[in-house]
């Protein structure tokens, strides 16, 4: 990266170093995003649907951990991919897969707790017609998941958004290997670290700027939503 | 319609992932410090050795400690860090297979040019370090288990000061100041609360945030910093790349790779100091 | 859509229902055959939606049992039920009739002519394509009825058809609910406007605190009501 440059300058410039580490920042966050999704979607709409003992319960747990905190669940997948832990078979401890798979467990909650309370409130409402017309409980799944399906995609960019800003969990499972597990928030952490601050803040620019896309597409996504489906 | 969907999405995901699966092959994980690789040195040696042997070397940069333990726990090739003893004691205990010495660089006190303690120009590391501390001026310690905060607890010593025994009797004071980061954050901390800090002369040559810092003590022998690479041992991680991380090794101990450490100069200075064939390093 | 008697005549033989403490049917006996519309009357909390419910089969009796032509488990694949605030699916007018004609296991190839035909017969054949939530009241009201006949019931329960529209879409709906007779589907109706139950009612069937109270023919029961209590429903005193 060119010694000096400005922020703006860099973002600009269209440096490739800096495009590869938003470029990876992406596919690692989006991929969590969707794997997180074919998680939570099922389980939330699971909880939605079923009166079990327990039940509250696992709700309330859900709902905590929306707030995982990422560095916990960085140790812990840390733990799970080290050559010296249980999965250390995989080999995949500081690759973007390992990034991946945190991402996912970091995030598979808040779409899962999202997606439970979306799911239950509609299930709500069409409880009592879907009865009426018989249809059976995967019809009712398959249903209530489409007709929640705007709803659903905010919750996943609420996920993305999440992964996409956290830094804990990247910086330990992916070891912020230059040009391979480095990602925006890794590089921020380590150009603010070596003091290079425009190079830092030209990547927090970009991150901002995606942050707040994320957010225009949740709010587009709702408001066609509602053209669409009333 | 809607699986159908999910399993297109799925394939994407799987895609996407398994691009970087393919291009890890050839390729070693070297447990490194934070001073290699925010000095820089890394990005003027790995493409050098790359275009010789066509293995790409990713570098996990952490404190010594960590580097060791990532080592330790199999997860790292190769580690290079600069402890001496702990990584004697890391081969010993079987985890590496051997040490060899590469390079030293030096550490430097660094301290705001106001110079509240007055020792700055002193070439007496042990005299600055006491009168810092009966001035009670700020000093940031990277507290870090790294090989730098290692180098700063042996340096008190050798000026009769021992840290960890006044932190546990509870007499060391607020002007000691530990923040479990690395060397940049630890510059940045001293920067922002004229205090005084160890670092090493590589992160800050490149540092760029250095506000009022200055140099306030250096040339001392003691401040010399000494780096050694070691294999992980196969033995204990059949997982390790042997061949190609013993390449590595081999190139940069080679007068190739000596040369090129020593090339690596940042504003016509030097940074590392190539030391493989030296006796006893 | 011709009906069979497949699932008539339903039996309810001393029927109870119960929440908690409180007994909302209360023991209840009634034939519904085949014929001309039932209407079900009673003041508000006179348990008319939960005995549409029962006869439905959405809600099993605590005590007593019901039958359907004889079964005592019969799916609801030949009964169809309006709910009083039918919900409409987040989906376009047709979307919903569409949806209701998959569940009844109609082939997709025959669903887009019984989508044109149920909607022409409710009259909303021109908002076929509109968000089913942004349609008024009494359309909405209408596309549910077009839903529940999408299954082409033997019989279709009605939860308050028209309760909260206006004269003219209330006329809309009963026009419908006439010719849905005509085809021979057993109409069996709640409602608590004695004009509506005068009007499409070929049976009355009076309920009162959970209990039913009489039985009779439309016009006798106007005309000559058996009970002081179906007396006083019909001159239009307050039952409490």
């Amino acid at each position: 990266m060119p010694e000096n440059a400005s922020a703006l300058q860099l973002v600009l410039s269209g440096d490739p170093a800096l495009y590869a580490i938003v470029r990876l920042s992406l596919v690692v966050s989006l991929s969590a995003a969707l794997f997180a999704t074919l998680i939570g979607v099922p389980f939330g709409a699971l909880i939605a649907l079923n009166r079990f003992p327990g039940r509250e319960a696992v709700v309330v747990v859900l709902n905590a951990l929306m707030g995982l905190p990422p560095v916990v669940v960085g140790l812990a997948v840390y733990l799970l991919l080290s050559r010296s832990g249980p999965l250390g078979e995989l080999g995949i401890l500081f690759t973007p897969q390992a990034m991946i798979v945190a991402q996912t467990i970091l995030i598979a909650p808040i779409i899962a707790a999202l997606a439970r309370q979306t799911l239950e409130d509609l299930w709500n409402e069409y409880r009592d017609e879907l009865a009426a017309m018989d249809v059976g409980p995967l019809g009712r799944i398959a249903t209530l998941i489409w007709d929640a399906r705007f709803s659903l995609v905010t919750a996943l960019l609420a996920g993305f958004g999440r992964a996409a800003a956290e830094v804990g969990a990247v910086i330990i499972v992916g070891g912020n290997i230059d040009g391979f597990t480095r990602t925006m928030t890794t590089a921020i952490a380590l150009e603010t670290s070596k003091g290079d601050l425009p190079l830092a803040i030209g990547l927090g620019m970009v991150l901002l700027a995606i942050v707040i896309l994320v957010n225009a597409l949740a709010w587009g996504t709702r408001s066609i939503g509602q053209r669409v489906a009333g | 319609m809607i699986s159908r969907r999910f399993i297109l999405l799925a394939g994407i995901a799987a895609s996407l992932t398994a691009a970087p699966a393919a291009a890890q092959e050839k390729s070693i994980v070297v447990a490194s410090t934070t001073s290699t690789q925010d000095s820089g040195l890394f990005g003027h040696i790995l493409p050098l050795f790359k275009a010789k042997t066509g293995i790409d070397v990713k570098v996990v940069s952490q404190g010594t400690g960590q580097a060791l333990e990532t080592g330790r726990r199999g997860d790292a090739d190769v580690v290079f860090v600069h402890a001496k003893s702990l990584e004697e004691k890391f081969v010993a205990e079987g985890f590496g297979v051997k040490r060899y010495p590469v390079m030293y660089n030096d550490f430097i006190l660094i301290g705001p040019n106001s110079d509240p303690a007055g020792i700055k120009g002193s070439r007496d590391i042990v005299a600055a370090l006491k009168t810092i501390k009966a001035k009670i001026a700020p000093f940031i310690s990277r507290g870090d288990k790294s090989g730098t905060h290692a180098a700063e607890l042996a340096l008190w010593r050798l000026a009769a000061i021992d840290i960890a025994k006044e932190k546990s009797d509870k007499i060391l004071g607020p002007w000691y100041r530990e923040i479990g980061q690395g060397m940049g954050a630890a510059l940045n901390t001293a920067s922002a609360s004229n205090g005084y800090v160890l670092a090493d002369r590589g992160t800050w040559l490149s540092f760029k945030n250095r506000g009022e810092l200055e140099i306030a003590v250096e040339g001392d022998q003691r401040l010399f910093n000494q780096y050694g690479v070691i294999l992980v041992n196969p033995a204990k991680h059949p997982n390790v790349k042997q061949e190609l991380g013993q390449a590595f090794i081999d190139w940069i101990i080679s007068p190739e790779g000596q040369k090129a450490i020593a090339d690596y100069k940042i504003n016509g200075q030097q940074l590392f100091f190539p030391n493989a064939t030296a006796p006893g390093a | 859509m011709r009906a069979f008697a497949g699932d008539l005549p339903i039996v309810l033989e001393d029927a109870s229902v119960v929440a908690g403490a409180l007994t909302i049917l209360d023991r209840v006996s009634l034939r519904l055959a085949a014929g001309a519309p039932t209407a079900l009357i009673g003041p508000n909390g006179a348990g008319k939606t939960t005995l549409l419910r029962l006869a439905m089969g959405l809600i099993a009796p605590a005590r007593g049992k019901v039958s359907w032509d004889g079964s005592e488990s019969s799916s609801p694949t030949r009964r169809a039920l309006m709910f009083q605030r039918p919900v409409m699916l987040r989906r376009s007018t047709a979307a919903n009739i569409r949806y209701a004609l998959a569940a009844a296991g109609v082939g997709r190839s025959e669903r887009a002519a019984r989508v044109s035909e149920l909607l022409a017969l409710v009259g909303l054949a021109s908002l076929g394509e509109r968000p089913a939530r942004r349609l008024s009241g009494g359309e909405q009201q209408r596309l549910a009825l077009a839903r529940a006949l999408a299954k082409d019931p033997a019989v279709l329960f009605l939860d308050e058809p028209t309760a909260s529209l206006d004269p003219a879409a209330t006329k809309a709906v009963e026009d419908v609910i006439r010719a849905v007779s005509s085809r021979g589907i057993k109409v069996v109706l709640a409602t608590h406007d004695l004009g509506q139950a005068r009007r499409l009612g070929g049976d009355i069937v009076l309920l009162h605190r959970g209990r039913v109270i009489e039985v009779s023919p439309a016009a006798a029961f106007f005309s000559n009501p058996k009970t002081p209590e179906a007396r006083r429903f019909v001159a239009g005193e307050l039952l409490v």
